[in-house]
């Protein structure tokens, strides 16, 4: 991250975290999911989670999201007590301030159902009742995403790996979402392909100042995109901090292996 | 099926046929319905005496409602004779003897298969829809689970997606059948595949409706006076519309017309599909005129 925007960064710190998450654990029977994970994360912050398969990664990322119910923690989004609130009103917060990029398109796509109406379904959701606006928001996303608006209403089984992931982020997007989950976002594709995808999503970050977890594996994808990264293993963080940071100058013995890609993550 | 020529009092069958503990339940259901307006009731449905597809939900749901004062009038596509709405007729002649009617305004029950009888109904009616699927979100999301739990969270985005993808698709909603509405501001509920010129008349009507569906084993309903609305977008409003003719026999411009093939020279006419409309209406003015 360049100096302009660890500007930014601080002067949005002053702001109050968006997220903050406390002791939060998860166990499948007597195995650990995650355990007691801590952390706060500020607007316009990417956080990236990297750590080997298994490690809980995405475990934590659906507690977050609400996929799941932690045994243990709490989670506070916006001042709002996640776990206070009722079901309703959860999954109306999900699906407009808050938004899930699945790692396979299938997962975060309806595939029956044309691009346009993809990317509509959110707004038409929070009560958007406009055809004409609902189509033209949709075109302008397929743009941001650099897909062909003649294709808005193709179906996404008719586009390509990448168009279909950039697809999602759109519909993900649409609403101005202030949280956005990502697992794996460039996981299954080409390399040329995942570069894009980076490029564009970097783009999108900045531009939406959008808050952001992001799981993955990859730590060129955190060094790319997250400000701040978390290193987990065996369901616990076992290093935070500023990314470059992290990356450059592993404290904990596990950072040092990953970073030093002796582990095969 | 065959016509019993045995009296209905005999022991061969219970009053309207179901026994009391399934009348019950079924009653229950109704009720249950009722008070939920456009929530989806599923219910125990039992194997009648005609397959699927002839109408079995509603004929459960009449059996439940009917008594032995009640007059039944049974239409199908708006014709009381078909053979749909005969063997209805008949079935429940010779299981509850009561009395069938052909006339809107002299029936108490009326089941219905694909239309509202143009009549006004009362209050003193009861209208019981065959239905065959229930769930308007069925299209778009096949999981049981997850229709419900949208119904319950009245997250409904999905429904107008598919209105969406109609208008995107042929340049305007297709459903001329079964347009969905929203009951009550809250739940989304089809009436059945009726067909769009009826919709208004779900709205704010006197009469008790109840949908029943066989082979899904679930009854919604909708008391009387509630408010029902057609969904739509701004842009692209609900009209109830029909064929832009006049009725052939009677000459009414306002009921909802069928076009039928007169001979095989592809001759055509539109004549009311409401056939005890077209036929008092014709009969009114045949009298006027005389
Ligand atoms: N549904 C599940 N049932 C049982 N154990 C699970 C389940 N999901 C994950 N686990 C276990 O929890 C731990 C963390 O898994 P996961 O969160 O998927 O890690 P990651 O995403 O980092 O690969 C692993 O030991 C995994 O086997
Ligand atoms: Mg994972
Ligand atoms: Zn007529």
């Amino acid at each position: 991250m360049d100096g302009a925007e660890m500007n930014i960064y601080a002067k949005v710190k002053e702001a109050g975290p968006l997220l903050s998450v406390r002791g939060l654990s998860k166990f499948y029977g007597s195995r650990i999911g995650c355990a007691d994970v801590s952390f706060d994360l500020f607007p316009g912050e990417v956080l990236g989670i990297v750590g080997e398969s298994g490690s809980g990664k995405s475990t934590l990322l659906s507690c977050l999201a609400g996929h799941q119910a932690p045994d243990e923690g709490g989670i506070v989004f916006d001042g709002r007590d996640m776990f206070a609130m009722a079901e309703p009103e959860r999954r109306r917060l999900a699906r407009s301030e808050q938004a899930f990029v699945h790692q396979s398109p299938r997962d975060g796509l309806r595939m029956g159902v044309s691009a346009g109406g993809n990317i509509g379904e959110r707004l038409m959701a929070v009560g958007g009742r406009n055809y004409g606006a609902i189509r033209e928001t949709a075109l302008d996303w397929l743009g941001r995403v650099e897909i062909d608006g003649a294709r808005i209403d193709d179906r996404p089984s008719a586009f390509s790996g990448g168009m279909q992931q950039r697809l999602q982020i759109a519909r993900n997007l649409v609403t101005a979402p202030r949280l956005v989950f990502m697992d794996e976002p460039t996981g299954g594709l080409d390399v040329s392909v995942q570069a894009r995808l980076l490029d564009l999503l970097r783009g999108l970050v900045r531009d939406l100042g959008l808050s952001v977890v992001l799981v993955t594996h990859d730590l060129a994808v955190v060094r790319l995109l997250a400000h701040r990264l978390m290193v987990m293993k065996s369901g616990h963080v076992v290093e935070q901090g500023l990314t470059d940071q992290v990356l450059d100058d592993p404290q904990h013995g596990y950072t040092q292996l990953l970073v030093s890609s002796v582990l095969q993550v | 099926m065959t016509t019993a020529s045995m009296p209905v009092e005999a022991e061969s069958y219970n009053f309207a046929y179901l026994d009391e503990q399934t009348k019950r339940m079924l009653r229950r259901a109704i009720l249950k319905a009722l008070a939920v307006p456009g929530y989806q009731v599923p219910f125990a449905s039992r194997e009648m005496p005609m397959p699927y597809g002839w109408g079995t939900g509603g004929v459960q749901v009449s059996a439940a409602c009917l008594v032995p004062e009640d007059r039944l009038k049974v239409i199908d596509q708006g014709a009381d004779d078909t053979t749909n709405a005969v063997s209805i007729r008949k079935f429940f002649q010779r299981t509850a003897g009561v009395a069938v009617t052909e006339a809107t305004t002299e029936a108490s029950l009326i089941q219905t298969r694909h239309r509202i009888p143009e009549t006004p109904l009362t209050e003193d009616q009861i209208l019981v829809y065959q239905v065959p699927i229930p769930e308007p979100l069925r299209f778009l999301e096949p999981r049981e689970t997850e229709t419900r739990r949208m119904h319950a969270l009245e997250e409904y985005g999905l429904m107008h997606v598919k209105l969406y993808e109609d208008i995107a698709r042929h340049g305007e909603i297709t459903n001329s059948y079964a347009w969905p509405v929203m009951a009550h501001d809250r739940y989304v509920m089809t009436p059945s595949p009726i067909p769009k010129f009826d919709n208004p008349k779900l709205s704010d009507s006197p009469a008790v409706q109840l949908f029943g569906a066989g082979r899904e084993a679930r009854i919604h309903a909708l008391p009387p006076y509630t408010k029902v609305v057609s969904l739509d977008f701004e842009d692209h409003p609900f009209v109830a519309s029909k064929a832009d003719h006049e009725c052939e026999i009677c000459g009414s411009r306002e009921s909802y017309l069928d076009e039928v093939i007169t001979d095989d020279q592809g001759g055509r006419m539109f004549v009311c599909s409401d056939t005890d409309f077209c036929g008092s209406r014709s009969a009114a003015l045949e009298t006027e005129r005389s």
